[in-house]
């Protein structure tokens, strides 16, 4: 699914004009976005929740020429699933 | 930040009403999570992919014992952050 097709569906569904919708879609996404560039976690109860792991400096390899490279500390936004979704996701088990 | 606090943000950017809002972001989780729970992927471009992924059972360990015990296969969700937000929580003065 895209977002396209994810405005499409909410947008028919709880009867949004499309282009309201799709402030909504970018809004949320948006201000996940943000909290979480202000170092603050999301967490939203059935769903999941987005936190920043923190990625050390390391000595990496271009795979290519097997040259060796310094890869820099980093952020990266992590996301885990809660309870309901991993058991939605694995139900037919 | 929590679901409301999405909500408050949602009732301002896009000018709907707190229920309407609420109604939005309600629908929005529902049917990412129903396309993951049907084993669909979920691309939104900027901010990332969601994605269910087949894993193997596999031997772990019961970090607190210490003993062996076997992980059964499973489906998981996988999220792969896209550009525009792994750049956003690097880049603190964005």
């Amino acid at each position: 699914m895209t977002k396209a097709e994810l405005v499409e569906k909410v947008s028919s569904q709880i009867n949004l004009t499309k282009k309201q919708t799709e402030v909504v879609v970018n809004t949320v996404f948006q201000s996940i976005t943000e909290s979480l560039s202000e170092g603050k976690k999301v967490e939203l109860r059935g769903f999941g929740s987005f936190r920043i792991r923190q990625r050390n400096a390391r000595i990496g390899r271009n795979p290519k020429s097997g040259t060796q490279v310094d890869v820099p500390a980093k952020k990266v936004p992590f996301f885990k699933a809660g309870k309901e979704l991993r058991e939605l996701v694995d139900k037919d088990k | 930040m929590t679901k409301q606090d999405i909500i408050n943000q949602v009732c301002d950017r896009a000018d709907l009403s707190r229920s309407k809002a609420e109604e939005a972001v309600e629908t929005v989780i529902g049917l990412i999570k129903d396309a993951l729970g049907q084993g669909e992927a979920v691309i939104l471009r900027r901010f990332g992919t969601f994605q269910v992924r087949a894993k193997s059972k596999r031997m772990g360990r019961n970090p607190k014992t210490g003993e062996e015990a076997e992980i059964s296969a499973r489906k998981v969700v996988r999220f792969k952050s896209g550009k525009h937000f792994k750049s956003a929580v690097n880049d603190e003065d964005s």
